[in-house]
């Protein structure tokens, strides 16, 4: 049983191994991500007017709203890669689970668009005058980023085989990780004005939720779309 | 059409013959559907009772008028919307356990219901919400989860839209149902709990009372929906197997023409 969990464990490692490589040869996909993020922080200040208190209320919608927006562009580019170079037939080739490809992947795209936070983060913290570098913003910050890379894994493996991938993706999506992007917000906003770990208890919980469900079922229907 | 250019007219016009005889046969939409009549008749009667216990027997509401009474059908609506998706929710988990094409019909025509009435849950809110609060759109939680169902499967059906592949369609479909359908109940709580810290002055507390004569209109109201439902799928189902059982001749009559 111990030897079947750390082949298991080796499979995935493998897969998220070979992502971190082929990404650090092109670095397409972060710097993509990178690139859209700045501008669309751009582009809000412009629209929203943000200075002063306006801007440090405004900081958590923003920050979510513009990971939503690049982490769609990282989705499915990461899925698209696997696609165009036939490596998606490899790995269903290859002697291992689905659901290990499923973990490789989710994996594989949880660190890049992790690492593209923790560039965001200082940045809007500076521009935005707000202390969003505190350890539990980053624990709210990494629970729903698991939820969105965990589903949007699974719906990019889908858009990837839909006639119109690039722009199916954030269809898909964005209807489904609502909870996900309320809950942050809310709970990222009532830290900033000094909240406490108690007082957002109720949506750490629903992230947590969000989370568990969330990655059991896109275990168990993985299998159907690849 | 391709029939058309067919080099001998008379053999290939008997094939169509046998083929629009084929046609009727398996379709099994004869003169004689008693069920389905059946099923009509019974919707009438019900939707007419709703319609008379909503205008006659229901009371009017004291603070709103009789702008309440939208409410029964607004809310029977809803209810047909969340039902519909969520029989799409269980047809999608049945295909992807057989890959029987009926469990396929069965979530597609039951989603395209549901949009149906969620719209219509959506748009009767909106014109109950401008004279009782003097704006078409509140993020009332309610209003809120059914725009986000809406939304959900409109997705779900441009998905479908964007796939050739008949099998694949289905089992992508099965899946976003799947998916689609448990994250409802996590985004109407992150909803309620955003609403109740930003309270909606606009509506206040958590609505009106019911009295014992609304709840009776209510329970019509919503029963008369859901037999419009069934009468609607059950018609829906039969729309998509007629239109399997066309496509199917349509191959063997290309098949008898050129193989």
């Amino acid at each position: 049983m111990t030897s079947e969990w750390a082949g298991f464990c080796r499979k995935v490692g493998a897969i998220v191994y070979k992502d971190l490589v082929a990404e650090w040869h092109t670095r397409e996909m972060i710097s993509a991500m990178l690139v859209f993020s700045v501008l669309a922080l751009l582009i809000f200040s412009f629209a929203l007017d943000l200075r002063g208190d306006m801007a440090r209320a405004a900081a958590p919608g923003v920050l979510w709203a513009t990971i939503a927006f690049a982490g769609t562009l990282g989705l499915s580019r990461s899925l698209t890669r696997e696609q165009q170079a036939g490596c998606m037939d490899g790995l269903l080739l290859a002697p291992v689970d689905r659901s290990a490809i499923f973990f490789g992947k989710a994996i594989g795209n949880l660190a890049f668009i992790s690492i593209v936070e923790l560039v965001l983060l200082p940045l809007f913290a500076a521009l935005f005058d707000a202390p969003l570098l505190q350890g539990d913003i980053l624990v709210i910050t990494a629970l729903g980023t698991l939820g969105y890379t965990a589903v949007g894994t699974l719906l990019a493996a889908i858009a990837v085989n839909t006639r119109a991938r690039e722009v199916m993706l954030p269809i898909l999506l964005l209807p489904l990780v609502v909870p996900v992007l309320i809950a942050a917000v809310q709970a990222t906003g009532n830290l900033i004005e000094g909240g406490t770990w108690a007082e957002i208890g109720g949506w750490v919980r629903l992230l947590v939720v969000y989370d568990l469900v969330i990655i059991a079922v896109s275990v168990l229907t993985f299998d159907y779309v690849v | 059409m391709t029939w058309s250019s067919s080099p001998s007219p008379s053999s290939h016009s008997i094939t169509l013959y046998s083929v629009t005889l084929e046609l009727e046969k398996d379709m099994h939409t004869s003169h004689t559907d008693r069920m389905g009549l059946i099923l009509i008749a019974l919707t009438t009667i019900a939707i007419l009772t709703a319609l008379g216990m909503v205008f006659l027997y229901a009371p009017r509401e004291a603070t709103m008028g009789d702008i309440q009474r939208i409410f029964y059908f607004h809310v029977a609506s809803a209810w047909v919307g969340f039902f519909g998706f969520f029989v799409t929710f269980l047809a999608g988990i049945v295909y992807l356990a057989r890959a029987e094409r009926r469990w396929d019909i069965l979530a597609l025509s039951s989603v395209e219901i549901g949009l149906t009435f969620i719209t219509m849950a959506v748009v009767t809110g909106s014109l109950w919400a401008r004279p009782v609060w003097g704006t078409y759109w509140t993020w009332e939680p309610r209003l809120t989860i059914s725009a986000i169902q809406l939304l959900l499967y409109v997705s779900y059906i441009m998905l479908r839209g964007a796939i050739e592949n008949p099998e694949q369609k289905a089992r992508f479909a099965a899946v976003y149902g799947i998916v689609a359908f448990v994250t409802v109940p996590l985004s109407w709580f992150a909803i309620r709990w955003w609403r109740t810290i930003h309270p909606d002055i606009l509506t206040g507390g958590e609505g009106m009372a019911l009295v014992p004569k609304m709840v009776h209109t209510l329970l019509v109201s919503i029963g008369a929906f859901t037999l419009l439902y069934v009468t609607l799928l059950r018609l829906r189902i039969r729309l998509e197997q007629a239109a399997d059982a066309l496509a199917h001749l349509h191959a063997r009559l290309e098949q008898e023409r050129y193989g």
